[in-house]
Order: structure tokens, then C-alpha cells, then sequence
């Protein structure tokens, strides 16, 4: 068995290089990107989400008979390698005509020049609620068929039993109120956990469902008046009592480290008394407990309950050889009867009030009338800058770490010479 | 003759490492209408006062120093016990060359249950009265659980080799060593271990490069967490490259580990040559 010592060497050269092998197959597996021929190609992150693609394919099996001139090609990719797969597919300028984006990063690609602005629909689009419209300089890039609020989710009969007071849009518990009645559910033992904050999640989640408690304890993820540095925002004091209140749901045993896989299993088989999450687990949590359940505003942890706003939304890329047709789907695709499907499907808000009035429970008095309230009232959008997805991994990361143990201070310190070297070594993203 | 294998080489191998010189002292993003600018050797400054980059290194170091012995040792031992002529001796042959055949992906999913908390290997443990640990929750134990699920997967492969190189053995010697009154490990000692001087050299380097390289099993179980217990080298880089759009840091990263990986290469083959 002998190797020279070339080929031995390969192995390690081969790893060594794995970033740019890996952007290489990216480029030769995409090859019916653009949109020649009246063929446009559209990307959607659904793959793993049966209810969304379906009704996204229903509105391109719709515009797709109601003309002859243009036809939507759909390709579905899991979600986790999603993003990925857009960044890799715009460096080597493959990318497809109409895509879906995830809200808060609309800024870094439209400043990258891979989104091109959407014209002519300003009027449709001014009866979108604002958190689902995707703007950057001025310019509207993206829209989305809904949004999703974060509630606890738990029952009354719980609350009732160690007489805890049910909290309300105005008046939603207080920090020291909240935290009091984690420890009075811990203390009966009636619960593995008493509160469960889907730290099983992982990906963009993570920013979305933490960063609103810093921003309820007045801290940020970066000072919004100039978008230059998270410095004073992200290690303020304020931050930093965040990132101690968080650790200490775990050390209190109030939260566990690692949730289960389906944290929403888990709060339906009676473990979890209170879950932290999106939207989405109303239907099933309801079936669960039918009028029991109660959906709560998050917590007030000192500067008002905070929600992320912003989810998935629709764009055109600049990479489309036929852009008008591209904008005559999108226009197409507004429709309100479009948002009423979607956003039943993913069960989540309708982003405009006519198709709130077709989806079940968003009709005036209706049961999840609470949700549109909560993400009218509270809703805070994720930075508005294209350095957005490396504070996003750099919050992440940090929030990890946190949870984990590592010093509050330290750890927010790290985080915000990172976001700043890199806010720097964009030039600001002027 | 020459001409495919060149131009796959220049391809896949030259230009990207060409690229990764190069790239390395710029600033270059990979979403960007910025364009790359030379920025010298600020990348390395970056990387070398980064803590994660220390914890990483440290991790990978650690992970090959624990796996290279663990994981030869124990494919020698599986392949000496697998080389005997006896019936039914290709069922155990294939039995412990299954984990090579799957997917690495789909072996650290299954892993990834087995270590939970309440996961099957706590409950054994439970039943010998030990409380087992969050494996991979834990910062003390989640790169060991790594160790040993890699070591686990990776075995045997290894086992082949060796099996390989045992057969090369004569019988002969074995028969000569007996004759002479050699007792079992003396025929291992003076017989078996110098007879597989080739093979080992080949397992040495391949295991070492393969360790250095890891990525698969922490990206899918431990994401580099806890607070960076399991973070590597190649995890960084393509932490940083990808989700952090920093293709130049990206590419220093890389860089640094090439020379690393040829360091450690070059002093493995001055060690094990054959000396004329």
C-alpha cells in the first residue's frame, strides 16, 4: 500500500478548501435558474412544509391557467439549507425569478443587488400590515402573506389552580410577576417544566424569539439611529441584567437548557406549563385543550412586551431575465383571497383586514383576533440593516452561550466587537 | 493519460487552494456590491486574538490526539479478532464494517437520541445506578461523546485495512515463531507488529487528517456548543464563510488549517519513513 505523498496530502487540501468546492457544486447544480421563455422559476423554502407549499402551488397552478404568457416553475428546498442555497445560487448569479425570504434579511440582499424593488403595487401593498412589507432605502422589495406573534401559551385552569392572575393586552404580567409565578408552578412539582422557551429550535429562531426579551429588558441587537454599532445597545446594562434574567431560568430550573424536540408535544402532554412560541401552535394546542387554553402577551420585562415581527416574504431577483413577468405574478399573487390561503394554511396572521375577515378566528371577535392585536401592539422588527444576518449568528451564538453558562458581560462584549468589526468592515454598508 | 486526472487536479485542487492564498488577505464577502479589497494580514491579527479560534484549535488537537490511538487500536484489536478461519467469521466482518457503509448524517441523528438525557444510554446507565450526564449538553462530556460515537463510526474502516495488512503475513513466520517456543504476544511483538510497518503508517496518516478534518458530527449534534466544547477548525470555517458571509476570514481560517494539516503531515512521514 503505498501513497505518494501528493495524494496524501490531497485529503487535507481538499478539506482545507471545502468553502469554495462547496460554492462550486452550488453553481453546477442550479442550471434552470432565470426565466427564459416565458418560464419563471420560483424557490420557496416549503419542501418540509406540506400545508405552505400547497397553497403557495395552488396560486401558481392559479396565475398559470389564468394567462398563457408566462408559466411559474415551482422548486421547494428544506428550510435549514435554504438560505444557504439562495446565498451560494446569487454568488454565482443563478438565481431564480421569484424567491421567498426570511423578513429580516430582505436588507443585506437588496443591498447586495440581488432583490430587484417591486414597482407598481404600492396600493396593494399599502393594505399589508407594515411588519410584513419588506423595505430597505426607501424602496419595498418583499411582501408576505402573514405574520406571526409570540405568546405563552397555557391554560386557565392551571393559572387558576396556583392562583396566578391571567394577564392582559394592557395589563400583561410584570417581570417580578412572571417570574413569580414560574417559581409558585415549580414549587408544586406538577410539571417537568414550568416554562418552555423551544431552545430546541434552532436557526433563525433563536433571534427572533430571544432578542424581543432584550429588547423588553431595553436593551438591543444594535443602535437603531445610525445602524453603525451595537455598542451601549447590546452590552448595556440593561442587556446585560437580560442575559443574567435569562440564564437564571435555567439555573432556577425554571426553563430546561435543551427543550424537547416538540417543545408543543410536550406542553399538550401536560410536562411544560407555560410555552414560549409562535403562532402556529394555536390550532393544536386548542384541540388540546379547547377553551381552556389562553394565549398571553409576553411578558412586560421592564420597557413593554416585545414581539418579533416579520416572516417569510415574496421578491423578485435582479437575476430574472424576464422581470415583467415576474411582476405580473407577484401582482397576481397579492390578492387577498392569496393572504386568506396562505395564512390559514401556516395558521398564522393574515397580513391584510379583507383576508382577515375569510380566515377562521381572524374575523371581528374572533378567537385569534388577539394575535393581530399583539403584533399591531408589540411588534418590533428585527434591525433593518444588511449586516442583519451576521448579528443574527453573532446573537445566536452569544444567547447559546449565555444559556450555558458563560459570563453575561463577557459574552455580550465579544458579541459586540464582532457585530462592530463587521458593521466596519463593510463600510457601514453605505 | 495524464491530461483527465490534471485537469481535475488544477480544478478541484490548485485553483481553490490558489483562491484560498489569495483570498485570505482581502476582505472579500460573499454577498457583496462591495468590491474585495487587499487588506494584508489584518484577517490573521483578527484570528489569532479570537478566543473561538484557541478553543477550536484546542478541540481538533484534542479530538486527534484521543482518536488516532483509540481508533487504530481498536479496529487492530476487531481485526485480529475477525482474522481467524472460522465459520461464520464474514458475518462478524460485515457487522462491524456497517457504521462505515452509512452516512455520517444519519449516524450522528441516531447518536443525537442516544445521548439525551433521558436517551438510551442514560437508561442503562441508570440501571447500574449511575445518573449518566446531558452528553452533549454538557460542556465536560460533549466532545468525548463525540470521540467515541467518530471513533465508534469510523472503526471499521479501519479494521479492513488492518485485516489487509495482516493477510500479507506469511504464515510461515507464524509456523517458524511456534516452532521456536514464541508464546502468543511474542508472536504479536516480533511477527504480527513489524509485518504491518506499511499499514500503519497508512491508518496513522488517514486518521490523523480525517480527525483534523471534523465537521459532520458536531455540525448536526452540537452546532460547536456548548459554550464552543465542540467547536472545530473546519466548523468555524464554514460557520464564518456561509452563515457570516465573510469569505476572506473564512479563507484565512482555511489557510491556517492547510498549514496545520501539512505541518503535522510532514512530521508524521519524516517519523514513520523508511529508513534506507
Amino acid at each position: 500500500m503505498k501513497l505518494n505523498p501528493t495524494k496524501r496530502l490531497a485529503v487535507g487540501l481538499l478539506a482545507a478548501a471545502l468553502p469554495l468546492s462547496l460554492a462550486a457544486c452550488a453553481k453546477g447544480g442550479s442550471s434552470s435558474a432565470g426565466g427564459a421563455g416565458g418560464e419563471l422559476t420560483m424557490w420557496t423554502h416549503n419542501a418540509g412544509n406540506k400545508d405552505e407549499l400547497a397553497s403557495i402551488t395552488q396560486i401558481v397552478n392559479d396565475y398559470n391557467k389564468s394567462q398563457t404568457k408566462y408559466k411559474v416553475k415551482i422548486q421547494a428546498f428544506p428550510q435549514d439549507s435554504y438560505n444557504q442555497s439562495v446565498v451560494a445560487a446569487a454568488a454565482s448569479k443563478k438565481l431564480p425569478c421569484i424567491l421567498d425570504i426570511d423578513g429580516p434579511n430582505v436588507p443585506n440582499w437588496a443591498w447586495a443587488g440581488y432583490l430587484a424593488p417591486l414597482e407598481g403595487m404600492d396600493a396593494t401593498l399599502s393594505k399589508f400590515l407594515p411588519s410584513v412589507i419588506g423595505k430597505y432605502n426607501g424602496k419595498t422589495y418583499s411582501f408576505g402573506y402573514y405574520d406571526v406573534a409570540l405568546v405563552n401559551v397555557t391554560r386557565k385552569s392551571t393559572l387558576d389552580k396556583y392562583g396566578i392572575r391571567v394577564p392582559t393586552i394592557d395589563q400583561p404580567w410584570t417581570k417580578d410577576e412572571f417570574t413569580a409565578a414560574l417559581k409558585k408552578i415549580k414549587a408544586s412539582g406538577a410539571f417537568q417544566n414550568p416554562l418552555d422557551i423551544a431552545t430546541s429550535f434552532t436557526g433563525e429562531w433563536w433571534p427572533y424569539a430571544y432578542s424581543p426579551m432584550l429588547q423588553s429588558f431595553g436593551g438591543d441587537l444594535i443602535n437603531r439611529t445610525d445602524y453603525k454599532s451595537a455598542d451601549g445597545a447590546l452590552n448595556s446594562d440593561k442587556a446585560v441584567e437580560w442575559a443574567k434574567w435569562f440564564r437564571s431560568l435555567v439555573t432556577d430550573g425554571l426553563a430546561p437548557l435543551k427543550s424537547g424536540a416538540d417543545p408543543a408535544k410536550d406542553f399538550v402532554n401536560g410536562k411544560t406549563a407555560i410555552l414560549y412560541n409562535g403562532t402556529w401552535t394555536a390550532t393544536d394546542t386548542r384541540k388540546a385543550f379547547g377553551k381552556d387554553t389562553l394565549f398571553l402577551p409576553p411578558a412586560d420585562l421592564g420597557n413593554g412586551p416585545k414581539i418579533g415581527g416579520g416572516s417569510w416574504q415574496w421578491g423578485v431577483s435582479t437575476n430574472c431575465a424576464d422581470p415583467k413577468g415576474a411582476m405580473d405574478y407577484m401582482k397576481f399573487a397579492a390578492q387577498d383571497k392569496y393572504v386568506a390561503s396562505v395564512s390559514s394554511a401556516t395558521k398564522n396572521i393574515p397580513a391584510t383586514d379583507a383576508a382577515a375577515t375569510q380566515v377562521p378566528g381572524y374575523g371581528p371577535g374572533g378567537d385569534n383576533q388577539v394575535f393581530r392585536d399583539y403584533a399591531k401592539k408589540y411588534a418590533v422588527l428585527r434591525p433593518i440593516t444588511p449586516g442583519y444576518p451576521f448579528i443574527a449568528t453573532e446573537f445566536t451564538k452569544t444567547a447559546q452561550d449565555i444559556l450555558n453558562g458563560a459570563d453575561p458581560k463577557g459574552a455580550l462584549d465579544q458579541a459586540v466587537k464582532d457585530i462592530d468589526a463587521n458593521q466596519k468592515s463593510n463600510g457601514y454598508f453605505k | 493519460m495524464i491530461l483527465p486526472a490534471a485537469v481535475l487536479l488544477i480544478t478541484f485542487l490548485l485553483i481553490p487552494i490558489g483562491l484560498t492564498l489569495g483570498l485570505a488577505f482581502t476582505d472579500a464577502r460573499l454577498i457583496s456590491p462591495r468590491p474585495a479589497q487587499f487588506i494584508g494580514v489584518d484577517n490573521f491579527t483578527r484570528l489569532f486574538s479570537d478566543d473561538t479560534f484557541w478553543k477550536s484549535l484546542r478541540n481538533t488537537v484534542l479530538f486527534a490526539i484521543v482518536i488516532v490511538p483509540v481508533q487504530s487500536a481498536c479496529a487492530l484489536g476487531l481485526a485480529l479478532l475477525v482474522n481467524v478461519k472460522m465459520r461464520g467469521v464474514n458475518f462478524f466482518r460485515t457487522i462491524y464494517f456497517l457504521p462505515v457503509v452509512t452516512s455520517m448524517v444519519v449516524v450522528s441523528m441516531l447518536w443525537l437520541f442516544l445521548y439525551q438525557k433521558n436517551g438510551l444510554i442514560n437508561q442503562v446507565l441508570a440501571k447500574g445506578g449511575i445518573t449518566g450526564p446531558d452528553w452533549l449538553g454538557d460542556p465536560h462530556t460533549a466532545l468525548i461523546a463525540i470521540i467515541l460515537m467518530s471513533a465508534w463510526q469510523a472503526m471499521g474502516f479501519h479494521m479492513v485495512i488492518w485485516l489487509s495488512g495482516l493477510q500479507t503475513i506469511s504464515g510461515d513466520l507464524y509456523e517458524a515463531a511456534s516452532l521456536d517456543g514464541a508464546s502468543q504476544w511474542q508472536q504479536f511483538r516480533y511477527v504480527t507488529w513489524p509485518g504491518l510497518r506499511q499499514t500503519r503508517t497508512f491508518i496513522l496518516i488517514t486518521i490523523t487528517i480525517a480527525a483534523f478534518s471534523l465537521f459532520t458530527q458536531v455540525n448536526i449534534m452540537t452546532q460547536g456548543g456548548p459554550l464552543d466544547s465542540t467547536s472545530t477548525v473546519v466548523l468555524m470555517a464554514v460557520r464564518t464563510g456561509f452563515q457570516q458571509q465573510q469569505t476572506g476570514y473564512a479563507s484565512a481560517i482555511s489557510l491556517v488549517f492547510f498549514v496545520l494539516v501539512l505541518i503535522v503531515t510532514i512530521i508524521q512521514r519524516y517519523y514513520t519513513r523508511e529508513k534506507a
